[in-house]
């Protein structure tokens, strides 16, 4: 169970540290130039930070106690073909989910 | 659209073809607004818990990204310094957004920085972009269009998810549905070589460092992502540079 006082902290503080993100540039920057440097590093956050995310749980599933796991590898990779060729995140989803509930169910 | 689409005379025209480029949207927010209230309540969290959490922050992966580090039971520093890290993207949205309408009156900024997501960044760039002429209000009739359809849609389907919540049995393996969707997003991301070795170099430093105590492993492996990205960016314009 998550601590309340944890809870509210993760809330409050993600709620106003979101906000300021997006203030930041829009209500106090304006239209000044911002650094080349830092552009360039924002450019990646999100297919840094999200695989990162994702990787532990593909390889090491909490589900399974940690071990590693066919249906929920190949969901991953199915996944990740699919989005890179159509470009399309709803058929990457669907794909990578029939590609789990189908071999899972094989599996059971 | 080509050049001989008409220009947007008004307001109201600029809204509704904001809704309307909006609207498809729908089929992607939909189920991952009820994907965060089913998991937040079975990590715990009642409704209201769950309600308060997409409201104040507003933004689907960083909410996915705390939730989870929630569950690990990492220190709250981490679990903010995450998630604030994942939702590093929509500064760059509003950065992108000033040019076109930095020039609104505060208040609007300061509503429209709320709304700064993926979907109205995306669609507001593209028509600016390609309707120039544009006046100021225009654009914000149409940001606001945007949206119209998608944050009544986000709200009640996280509604939907958490009041649904514990229901949900088990062999449905919900506990991977964030990996699926997290990759489904990022697939398309991966646009240039630059964008590929971020992920690759993010993704074997986040398993080399899972042992690390904190989930700190991923603050390090997502910096050294960005990084790695940041250098292969500079050396590919080099090496084209050269070629030109």
């Amino acid at each position: 169970m998550i601590d309340p006082v944890k809870l509210w902290t993760v809330i409050i503080g993600l709620g106003i540290g979101s906000y300021a993100l997006r203030f930041t540039f829009l209500g106090i920057v304006g239209d000044r130039p911002m650094p080349a440097w830092l552009l360039r590093h924002l450019r990646y956050t999100a297919v840094a930070m999200l695989p990162a995310l994702v990787a532990p749980q593909v390889v090491w599933p909490a589900a399974t106690d940690g071990t590693a796991d066919l249906p929920r590898i190949c969901a991953a990779v199915v996944t990740l073909v699919v989005g890179l060729m159509t470009k399309n995140v709803l058929a990457a989803v669907f794909s990578g989910g029939a590609t789990l509930f189908g071999l899972l169910y094989l599996a059971a | 659209m080509s050049s001989t689409t008409p220009k947007i005379q008004t307001k109201a025209r600029a809204f509704w073809k904001g809704a309307a480029e909006g609207a498809p949207f729908l089929l992607v927010v939909a189920p991952f607004a009820m994907l965060f209230g089913v998991l937040a309540t079975e990590a715990g969290l009642n409704v209201l818990e769950t309600m308060l959490f997409s409201v104040a922050v507003f933004a689907g992966a960083a909410q996915f990204t705390a939730l989870q580090l929630m569950q690990e039971n990492a220190p709250t520093l981490i679990i903010l310094a995450s998630a604030l890290a994942v939702n590093l993207r929509v500064a760059m949205y509003s950065a992108a957004l000033t040019p076109w309408i930095g020039a609104a009156p505060l208040w609007q900024r300061a509503i429209a920085a709320y709304f700064t997501v993926d979907q109205s960044y995306a669609c507001s760039v593209m028509q600016f972009e390609k309707d120039p002429q544009m006046s100021v209000p225009q654009r914000m009739a149409y940001f606001s269009g945007v949206l119209f359809p998608i944050v009544p849609m986000w709200y009640a389907s996280t509604l939907f998810g958490a009041l649904l919540g514990a229901q949900v049995p088990e062999a449905w393996a919900l506990d991977f549905a964030l990996p699926i969707t997290f990759l489904a997003m990022v697939a398309p991301m991966l646009r240039t070589p630059a964008h590929v070795i971020a992920a690759v170099v993010a993704i074997t430093t986040s398993l080399l460092t899972a042992w690390v105590p904190y989930s700190l492993g991923l603050i390090i492996a997502g910096t050294l992502g960005m990084m790695a990205g940041a250098q292969a960016e500079l050396m590919l314009e080099g090496k084209k540079a050269r070629h030109d």
